[in-house]
């Protein structure tokens, strides 16, 4: 111990640094791995019990009675590495094994600009919103590339749903980014969170409400999740874009970015809605006590709330019709972000809200 | 240094993308090369700190304008074989475009030869400089109305867009969704009762 002591202090200041950024950078990785896998299980349980059914409960982690089901995820894992990686005749190679890893890799880098607690974010970057935004706008590239790759027509469909999908989203979810932008008065995010010091009704979604239901409406959409998860459609496209795919590169393209994507806007929709490490409870409560302290577990609880939300959504709604989902992209979310926009503008002038004193 | 390393790690991607955009003969993989080359520029913005413009650059021309031209490119069913005829016949003009640029490099080294003022190599920038407020700044206050106008050419080219594909040909029978969406159970559905009947 003491020897390791003396020679992490023997290395040189840029070598400790490199080493602790990358131990912060492998930590929050596993993570997001880890939260991925768990909300897999989640999801089929809470659906599960919604549809009143139990969902898997037969593998248990080391034997142990109560958690019937929590080793599920492994399972699965183990499971999707182990089967053969087919590639159709006449697919395109490069491309069909690239996409898997062209939409992984923005949904695992995005995390870097998330301010986990106030003392902890690996890039405190001044344009983290935009970062973010620049990041979600890549990963469609994957989706399309793996739906035309494959050379598959069902695939293709899927590619091109995707893609005007996620055009047309991306604009009213910059629109209400815009919102949050303009009552913060920064694009990083801590300082986000920090302008919105005060207890739950001084957090962003009480003053741009509609903006908050706008973001997670489109973030719902960006992911491809039920009820705007036409690009797999699977009642009509067979499975959209991943049809061709299986083993490895199924679960790389489409398990663990889609999951990691949902965490993702919980997280973001709590850092710019509800307050990120924010209590709840502060300055109603008497102060010093756990409760009304900042923490990473208000962040945690929220992300919790958010991916349950997800979850519901999808046991609850129909998949939207794809002309629906255009229409309501375009037509209603926009118009209402911009009205939204307006009137937060005309607050700002007249000195009403949290953010102009 | 490491900064340097890293212009030149970039720069070299760069350069062999885009000499991969007009050698590469699928169109597809050309579009994909060419948003390796958007990426790599916006890398090299970023290495001069100027965050907000090499974002943006990802967001807008990486995040939506290549989306859309992949979508119209897949879309394509090239021949490949009948591309390539065309080579022979566009080669003096291919000729005459290369000759420009080499004259164009020599011009350059030229300049810098005559010892003429070129750019200084970037400083850095002081502690708390935001990027995206200064381009805002700038943007709102002396360019206020250039900026205003361009907002307006591109507002009207958009609406000209639209004005000129949209046409609607009489009996097309599609959907009008917000009257779908305005219809109400009691329109659709008639529930009835009817009474159990026994044997």
């Amino acid at each position: 111990m003491e020897g390791l002591i003396n020679a992490w202090e023997g290395l040189p200041e840029m070598w400790q640094g490199l080493l602790i950024t990358t131990a912060s950078v492998i930590a929050v990785m596993m993570g997001v791995i880890l939260s991925v896998a768990f909300t897999t299980l989640a999801e089929r349980k809470v659906i599960g019990y919604m549809q009143l059914r139990r969902g898997p409960n037969r593998i248990t982690l080391f034997g142990i009675p109560v958690l019937h089901g929590l080793a599920q995820p492994f399972a699965d894992v183990i499971k999707l590495l182990l089967k053969e990686v087919l590639i159709p005749a006449q697919a395109d190679r490069t491309l069909f094994l690239l996409a898997p890893l062209i939409v992984l890799v923005p949904a695992l880098t995005a995390w870097a600009v998330i301010p986990f607690s106030p003392e902890f974010v690996l890039a405190d970057i001044n344009a983290g919103l935009l970062f973010i935004l620049a990041l979600t706008s890549l990963g469609v590239y994957g989706v399309i590339l793996a739906g035309w790759a494959a050379n598959s027509k069902y695939a293709f469909l899927g590619a091109m749903r995707s893609a005007a999908q996620m055009v047309a989203y991306e604009l009213s979810m910059g629109f209400a980014i815009v919102g949050v932008l303009m009552a913060a008065g920064s694009l990083n995010l801590g300082d986000i969170v920090r302008a919105q010091q005060g207890g739950a009704l001084s957090w962003y979604w009480f003053w741009l409400f509609p903006l908050f239901i706008v973001y997670f409406i489109a973030g719902v959409a960006e992911t491809n999740r039920a009820p705007f998860d036409v690009a797999e459609g699977e009642s009509e496209i067979v499975a959209g874009f991943h049809v061709e795919y299986s083993g490895a590169p199924f679960a790389t393209l489409f398990a663990l970015p889609e999951y990691a994507n949902m965490i993702l806007i919980a997280a973001l929709a709590s850092v710019m809605f509800l307050g990120g490490w924010l209590s709840p409870f502060e300055g109603y409560l008497p102060a010093g006590w756990w409760i009304t302290e900042p923490s990473f577990f208000w962040l945690f609880a929220k992300i919790g709330f958010f991916i349950f939300i997800y979850l519901w959504i999808r046991a609850t709604f129909p998949r939207y019709r794809y002309d629906q989902i255009m229409r309501l992209g375009w037509k209603v979310l926009i118009p209402v972000t911009l009205v939204w926009l307006f009137v937060e503008g005309i607050m700002v002038w007249l000195k009403v809200g949290p953010w102009s004193s | 240094m490491f900064t340097g390393l890293l212009f030149y790690v970039f720069s070299a991607v760069l350069v062999a993308a885009a000499i991969g955009v007009i050698t590469s003969r699928n169109p597809v993989h050309s579009v994909l090369l060419l948003v390796l080359c958007f990426f790599n520029s916006a890398l090299l913005w970023l290495l001069i700190e100027a965050e907000f413009l090499a974002i943006v650059l990802v967001l807008v021309y990486v995040g939506a304008v290549m989306v859309l031209f992949l979508f119209v490119v897949m879309m394509l069913d090239i021949n490949v074989v009948r591309m390539r005829e065309g080579f022979t016949r566009y080669a003096p003009l291919g000729l005459l475009v290369a000759l420009i640029v080499v004259a164009e490099l020599f011009y350059v080294l030229w300049v810098r030869e005559a010892g003429l003022p070129g750019m200084d190599s970037p400083v850095p920038l002081p502690e708390g400089y935001s990027n995206t407020e200064a381009v805002g700044a700038v943007l709102y206050t002396d360019y206020v109305y250039p900026f205003q106008l361009a907002a307006i050419v591109l507002l009207v080219a958009m609406v000209a867009a639209i004005a000129l594909t949209m046409r609607r040909r009489a009996g097309l029978k599609t959907q009008d969704v917000s009257r779908q969406v305005a219809v109400r159970r009691e329109d659709r559905v008639r529930l009835v009762k009817i009474e159990a009947e026994r044997e």
